[in-house]
């Protein structure tokens, strides 16, 4: 089968009853393009160029600032590695929001792609006793640690097996996406996931004008719509462009370490080659990227 | 020509059938589309909102439609199971049995499809599972598979049950070599739709609790029981109402059989809770969640102690001779089966499977009233087909509905649709 098939929309359009359809299915951000159109993995290049105008346009104006939407392509032998140095981390949730700023994550309702887990020294990582919830006067507390999960952008990922359309793949880089346009809001993905890292929009997301980040990526965190999944994308539209994920600068404390695994300079490997390092539930084969490591 | 010819009055003549009837056919009808308007009503509401007007969250993604989605298919293929014992025994009028399990299974399947599509949140975009114009992620993704061996049986069971309808309307005894391979392929087709249901949450190790090769066993055994349940009920409907005629013995064979059934479901669900209980190990906390609830959490016990009642009193009842002979202790051991499996498949599989999650915490997931009226919505869908369905078929069974000027071909009245287990 022909994976392009580029008389898919045309065709589509001439199945006609698109106004009808999308009466019906009730949805108000429904505009041409984005219903009938390919999925972004084989979109032909001129189909590529006017999705990203109008969706430059249609961004722009809802958010009176001009908005990019970027289509950058995995650079040349690289592939993202990320490590957490979990003896460093205090638990002050300051990655949780530099995400959400950097990433256009809902407001309202909330949507936040790290969950910073709070556990006790005693018991050691032990996700049944684990409090996403800690509201705490000042971190870190004691006789605690904290363990922050994201998505771990597997070698082997679980979602992207479980997609029945193909909505969400890994890059050659090593990061997995997903293509908000293509995805049927089945939660496949959110099911198959071990680590809770693909979110849910049950909402429209909402994200106030004067919040928005404008630089965005097409597979990342351009502005999503409801009743699809998102996840961590390691800031694909920063990094991409050799620059570290929002996460890693706010860190107060330095626990956040990205680098290209195969450059053997990058401080990613210097912490595998020199810590001892582990990546979560690793009985399940998913082969994490991300890694936990005792730099202390 | 001619058949097409045929074809137009027998839908006409439907149509008629469907249009005509008592104050409770009339009842019953108004009652389900009024249920339907409800439910369509606070659909649209869904989808102008989002899926927030459900209980669903991040935590427990999938859980009231998908467990409803679950049983019904469970029902979908157990209707057709039925047809092995009518085989095996010789029942005489085997079209009769095959005919009412068809129906059933179309009025489950569709059930099935409208639950699928008020849990995703984009159903404008389910185009996209179309091979050629979307891009059906097969072999990988156990949906990807379920849409098409649904789609499959669907259409199978559209086309046996159309095919024999119009033969015995034109007067004509069914070829044999034409729908007896299509019966014997629905069969495996019946079983292939439920396990790949199971192995959709079988295949998911992100989920211990159902990461179980027991799973889709389990889903077949207690399919087995749930789906005979509803045919059960429906034959001695139609026997006290229509003329026709379904021995008590046919019943009594397959209220047996339902006991066999049941065994092995409970002793399933024995093995797994066995084997969760005696390792003790961290995966247990679903299966107490399910049972004891943790903390303060315990919205789905009471739901699911019953189903344990209502499953075993439902097996000590058809395992009695005489129980299951009684035709109130049969009927009533019909309806507990219905609730025990349907609280098993609707609740006890999928919550209890996301509580807690993947990351351990605790969200306590229970169906919003918005879902609940949607669920209502897509059952009154499926029984209005179901009733409509039954309404052509049992004439035409009958030989009270046929095309004018041929002769129906059962001439012995009394015979009709006599099912007799030897």
């Amino acid at each position: 089968m022909s994976r392009t098939l580029p008389n898919r929309r045309e065709f589509l359009c001439t199945v006609g009853g698109c106004a009808a359809a999308a009466a019906a299915a009730g949805c108000s951000d429904l505009t041409h393009t984005s219903w009938f159109r390919s999925r972004f993995r084989e979109m032909p290049e001129a189909e590529k160029k006017t999705i990203i105008a109008e969706l430059e346009k249609e961004h722009s104006a809802r958010f009176q600032q001009p908005v990019t939407v970027g289509v950058e392509p995995p650079m040349e032998n690289v592939e993202f590695g990320y490590a957490l140095d979990i003896s460093r981390c205090i638990g002050c949730r300051r990655c949780v929001h530099a995400c959400v700023d950097e990433n256009n994550q809902s407001r309202e309702p909330q949507l936040q792609w790290i969950r910073v887990l709070e556990m006790d020294k005693e018991k050691g990582i032990d996700f049944a006793h684990a409090d996403a919830y800690y509201d705490a006067e000042s971190v870190p507390r004691e006789g605690h640690f904290y363990l922050p999960v994201a998505c771990q952008q597997c070698e082997n990922p679980a979602c992207v097996k479980s997609c029945p359309v193909g909505a969400t793949w890994k890059e050659k880089d090593g990061i997995v996406v997903i293509d908000y346009d293509w995805c049927i809001g089945c939660r496949c993905c959110m099911s198959a996931c071990p680590y809770g890292a693909r979110h849910f929009n049950y909402a429209e997301p909402s994200i106030p004008t004067e919040k928005l980040n404008p630089k965005t990526h097409y597979l990342g965190n351009r502005p999503r719509m409801k009743g699809v999944v998102e996840k961590c994308t390691w800031c694909i539209q920063r990094t991409r462009k050799g620059r570290y994920p929002a996460c890693v600068e706010v860190c107060p404390v330095g626990a956040r370490k990205f680098g290209n695994l195969l450059d053997p300079e990058s401080e990613v490997r210097y912490v595998l080659e020199h810590k001892r390092v582990f990546v979560l539930k690793s009985e399940l084969n998913t082969r994490p990227k991300f890694f936990y490591f005792y730099g202390l | 020509m001619a058949t097409l010819r045929h074809f137009w009055q027998f839908v006409t003549g439907s149509l008629r059938i469907v249009t005509t009837g008592n104050r409770f056919y009339w009842a019953w009808i108004l009652g389900l589309m009024t249920l339907v308007v409800i439910g369509a009503i606070t659909y649209v509401d869904q989808l102008r909102t989002g899926l927030i007007t459900t209980n669903m969250r991040d935590q427990v993604s999938w859980a009231f439609y998908i467990g409803n989605f679950t049983f019904l298919v469970g029902v979908a293929a157990a209707a057709i199971l039925l047809v092995i014992p009518a085989y095996v025994y010789h029942w005489k009028p085997i079209k009769e049995v095959v005919i009412l399990g068809e129906l059933l299974a179309i009025a489950a399947i569709v059930m099935c499809g409208l639950f699928v599509t008020v849990d995703v949140g984009r159903p404008d975009r389910l185009w996209h599972l179309i091979p050629g114009l979307g891009n059906l992620n097969v072999p990988s993704s156990l949906l990807a598979w379920d849409v098409v061996v649904l789609n499959g049986y669907l259409v199978l069971n559209f086309v046996i049950v159309t095919y024999l309808l119009f033969s015995l309307y034109r007067g004509r005894q069914p070829a044999k070599g034409v729908f007896l391979p299509l019966v014997l392929f629905s069969i495996p087709a019946a079983i292939a739709i439920h396990t790949v249901t199971a192995f959709l949450y079988n295949g998911l190790p992100a989920r211990p609790f159902w990461n179980a090769s027991i799973l889709a066993p389990r889903f077949i055994a207690s399919a087995l029981c749930s789906g005979p349940a509803v045919l059960l009920i429906l034959m001695q409907l139609l026997r006290r109402f229509t003329k026709f005629h379904i021995d008590d013995r046919a019943i009594w064979k397959v209220a047996e059989l339902m006991a066999y059934a049941m065994f092995i479901n409970l002793f399933l669900l024995g093995a797994e809770v066995f084997k969760d209980v005696y390792s003790n190990t961290e995966h247990m906390v679903h299966m107490r969640y399910m049972f004891f609830g943790i903390g303060e959490h315990t919205a789905i016990v009471p739901y699911m102690w019953l189903a344990v009642f209502c499953s075993f009193g439902a097996f000590i009842l058809f395992l009695i001779p005489k129980t299951r002979r009684h035709p109130v202790t049969l009927n009533v051991g019909c309806v507990l089966i219905w609730i025990g499996v349907y609280l098993e498949k609707g609740m006890g599989l999928v919550i209890p499977g996301m509580t807690p999650d993947t990351l351990g915490e605790i969200y306590e997931y229970f169906p919003s009233s918005s879902e609940l009226w949607i669920a209502a919505g897509i059952f009154a869908i499926g029984f209005l087909a179901f009733t409509l369905m039954v309404k052509v078929a049992t004439p035409i069974m009958l030989g009270e509905f046929h095309l004018a000027g041929v002769e129906p071909i059962n001439p012995h009245p009394e015979e009709h649709g006599a099912v007799h287990a030897h």
